[in-house]
C-alpha cells in the first residue's frame, strides 16, 4: 500500500489547531494505519514555510503524497467529507487489503 | 473644518495631487479603504502608495496581493519607473503572495481562520521594517472562500493586526456601481473610518475618472469628486491639485510685446511676462492671426515659442502662416518655434493637459499658445475645462511663460443656474481681450476691446481692427459702437443673453415697426 504524506498547517496552540490535528490523526489511524506520515507546521512560528507553501487559511492539510497534491482547509470536523476531500481509501478497501 | 482629531498625523502618499485632496495624506498607523469598480485604478493606488513611499521617503513596504501575481505587479510598476525587484533584493519591499493558484485550491471542511496569512504579513512587516502595507484586493478573497461572514471577520482581524503593528495601510475593494453602496461584501464595516472612492464613469460617452474622500477619521479633507488621469509615466495624477504651487510665488513686472504695437498700448504697454491671456472671438475674426503675431514677436525677441492647435492640422497652420507673409522658414531655422497639432477627440482633456505639460518641460518655451480652448470643450465638462485652465496657469505662471489662449464666444444663451462655469475662465486669466465683428452700414468690420488687465491700467475704448495681407492692425477708437460684449454673445466672458437687435451690432438698433 502507498504511504500517504500529510503536512498540517496550524496557527498557534488554539482549540481549532488541536481539533484539526485530532481529526486528521483519527482519520489516518482509521484508514491508513501504518501507512502515513504527518508533519505539523505552526505558521506563527514558521511564517516563511507558510509563505513558501502559500498558506492563507488555517488549519490547512496538504496531502503531499500520493500525487497529485491535494489541499483541504478547515478543522476537518466532518470526517466523512474530509476523507473524501483528502482522497483516503474507504474503510472497506482498507479492511480488505 | 470637521470636528476631529487635530493630533492626527498624516502619511503622505506622494501620489500626484492626492495629498492635496487629503490635506496631507492618509492617517498614520491606520487602515484606509480604497474602493472602486473594475479598472478604476485601485491596484495602481495601492502600488503607488508603497512605491512612492519607498522612492521618496525610503519607507519599506509590504504588498499583500490577493489578485495579481507579484510578477505582474513588478512589471506594471517598472513602467512607472519603480524597480520593485531591486527593493526586494535590498529587503525594503516584500510581497505576501495570496494570489489565486489552481494548485492551492481546496475544499473547506469545518471551521478555519486566516491566522496563517496574518502570520505571513506580520513576518514580512518585521523582516522589512515596513511602515506601509497595501492589500489588493479584498474582493478576490471573498470569491475563494464560501463563508462571507468568516472572511469579513478574518479581514477585520487583519486590519486590527495591521493597526497593532503601527503600519499605515491601504486596502482595496470592489464596488459594483459607481454610485451606491461603498463596496461589495460590505468590507467598509471594519475599516469604517477612512474611505476613498475611485470612480471611472462614462460622461458623454467618455471615460471620466474621479477620486473622492468619503471620510477620513473625521479629519479635514477636501470634499467632492476630483478629476484624475492615469498617465503611463506619472501614474495617478489628480488635476488640477497636482500642479498648484505650495506658495503663490513672486510675480513678474517685466512685459513682453504681443507683436501688435497698438494692442500692447491698449494693455498698458504689453503683457506681463507671467500673464495668461484669453482672446475670445467668433470664427474667422482673426484669433489665430493674433496668436501667430504673438509668436512671431516671441521668435523675433529670441524667445522659445510653443503653439498647440486643436483646430487645424500642422500643414493647414503652416499654409496660413505663409499666407500672411510670415517667414516660416526663417522661424523654423531659429529652432525657437514648435508647432503641435492634436485632435481634441484623441484623448481626454486630462491626458491632453499631461501632454502639454510634458511638451513644456521638454521644449522649455517662454511663450505658449493654445488655439483654441473651445475645441477642447467638445471633449469635456465645463468644470473640467476650468480645472484645465487652473492647472495650466499653475504650470506656466511660476515659470514666467506668457500664455495666450483663444476661445470662441459661447452660446448666446447660457443655461440656468447662474453664471456659466466657463464664465469663470475669464476670471482665471490676467488679460481678457475681445475680438468681434461689427456691422456698420454697408460693411462688416472688426473691433477689439481689452476687458481686463490684472495689475495694470488699460485702454477702455473699443478700437477698430483691420486685417490685410500684412496682418492685423489696430486702428482708431470707434465711437458709436456698442453691444460689442453681447455682439456675438460670449459666455466665456459675458453671460448676458443675446439682446434683441444685436445683429445690427451698432449703437442704434433700428426699431421695427
Amino acid at each position: 500500500m502507498t504511504t500517504y504524506s500529510f503536512v498540517l498547517y496550524v496557527a498557534g496552540q488554539t482549540q481549532r489547531s488541536h481539533e484539526a490535528l485530532e481529526n486528521l490523526r483519527s482519520l489516518c489511524e482509521a484508514r491508513l494505519r501504518g501507512y502515513y506520515e504527518l508533519t505539523v507546521v505552526d505558521a506563527v512560528e514558521r511564517p516563511e514555510l507558510a509563505e513558501r507553501w502559500r498558506i492563507l487559511a488555517t488549519p490547512t492539510v496538504v496531502r503531499l503524497r500520493p500525487e497529485p497534491q491535494r489541499r483541504v482547509i478547515g478543522d476537518l470536523s466532518d470526517l466523512h467529507r474530509a476523507a473524501l476531500a483528502l482522497g483516503l481509501p474507504n474503510l472497506d478497501e482498507f479492511g480488505g487489503a | 473644518m470637521a470636528a476631529g482629531d487635530d493630533t492626527l498625523t498624516r502619511v503622505p502618499t506622494s501620489i500626484n495631487g492626492f495629498d492635496r485632496v487629503a490635506l496631507g495624506g492618509l492617517p498614520e498607523g491606520r487602515c484606509t479603504l480604497v474602493t472602486g469598480t473594475a479598472g478604476s485604478g485601485k491596484t495602481l493606488f495601492a502600488v503607488e502608495f508603497l512605491a512612492r513611499g519607498r522612492q521618496r521617503f525610503g519607507d519599506p513596504g509590504v504588498f499583500v496581493t490577493f489578485e495579481e501575481p507579484p510578477a505582474d505587479i513588478r512589471r506594471n510598476a517598472a513602467s512607472l519607473g519603480f524597480d520593485i525587484a531591486a527593493w526586494e533584493a535590498e529587503g525594503t519591499w516584500a510581497f505576501v503572495d495570496a494570489s489565486p493558484d489552481i494548485a492551492d485550491e481546496g475544499p473547506t471542511v469545518g471551521t478555519y481562520d486566516f491566522r496563517a496569512l496574518v502570520a505571513r504579513i506580520g513576518d514580512a512587516v518585521r523582516r522589512t521594517g515596513a511602515t506601509r502595507v497595501s492589500l489588493d484586493s479584498l474582493g478576490a478573497i471573498f470569491t475563494r472562500f464560501p463563508d462571507k461572514t468568516v472572511v469579513r471577520h478574518e479581514l477585520f482581524r487583519i486590519a486590527t493586526t495591521l493597526e497593532g503593528l503601527g503600519v499605515t495601510s491601504v486596502m482595496t475593494a470592489e464596488r459594483t456601481d459607481e454610485y451606491g453602496s461603498i463596496s461589495r461584501y460590505d468590507v467598509e464595516e471594519f475599516v469604517l473610518n477612512n474611505v476613498i472612492v475611485l470612480r471611472n464613469g462614462l460622461y458623454q460617452e467618455r471615460r471620466r475618472r474621479t477620486v473622492e474622500i468619503v471620510k477620513l477619521r473625521g479629519a479635514p479633507h477636501r470634499t467632492g469628486e476630483w478629476l484624475f488621469t492615469i498617465d503611463p509615466r506619472d501614474g495617478i495624477v489628480v488635476i488640477p491639485l497636482a500642479f498648484l504651487p505650495l506658495d503663490k510665488g513672486s510675480v513678474r513686472r517685466d512685459r513682453v510685446s504681443c507683436g501688435i504695437p497698438a494692442l500692447d498700448d491698449m494693455c498698458g504697454g504689453g503683457f506681463f511676462r507671467d500673464a495668461v491671456i484669453l482672446l475670445s472671438g467668433p470664427t474667422g475674426v482673426g484669433k489665430t492671426l493674433t496668436a501667430l503675431s504673438f509668436m512671431v514677436a516671441g521668435v523675433d525677441a529670441g524667445e522659445r515659442c510653443l503653439l498647440y492647435t486643436f483646430d487645424e492640422t500642422e500643414e493647414q497652420l503652416r499654409r496660413a502662416i505663409a499666407g500672411w507673409g510670415m517667414d516660416l522658414a526663417r522661424m523654423d531655422a531659429t529652432g525657437l518655434l514648435a508647432l503641435m497639432s492634436e485632435y481634441p477627440e484623441t484623448s481626454s482633456l486630462e491626458d491632453h493637459f499631461i501632454r502639454i505639460r510634458r511638451s513644456i518641460e521638454e521644449f522649455r518655451p517662454q511663450r505658449l499658445v493654445i488655439d483654441t480652448l473651445s475645441a477642447l470643450e467638445r471633449i469635456s465638462t465645463p468644470r473640467a475645462l476650468l480645472d484645465f485652465v487652473i492647472a495650466l496657469g499653475a504650470v506656466v505662471r511660476p515659470q514666467g511663460i506668457t500664455t495666450f489662449l483663444t476661445a470662441l464666444p459661447g452660446q448666446p444663451h447660457p443655461g440656468p443656474g447662474g453664471p456659466s462655469v466657463a464664465g469663470q475662465i475669464a476670471s482665471l486669466t490676467d488679460i481678457a481681450i475681445l475680438l468681434r465683428y461689427i456691422e456698420t452700414p454697408g460693411r462688416v468690420g472688426r473691433a477689439v476691446a481689452v476687458l481686463q488687465t490684472r495689475g495694470s491700467a488699460h485702454d477702455h475704448r473699443v478700437r477698430e481692427v483691420i486685417i490685410d495681407h500684412t496682418g492685423l492692425h489696430v486702428g482708431a477708437p470707434l465711437t458709436g459702437v456698442s453691444n460689442i460684449l453681447a455682439g456675438y454673445g460670449s459666455p466665456l466672458l459675458d453671460t448676458r443673453p443675446w439682446p434683441a437687435g444685436t445683429a445690427e451690432g451698432t449703437s442704434q438698433p433700428e426699431p421695427h415697426e
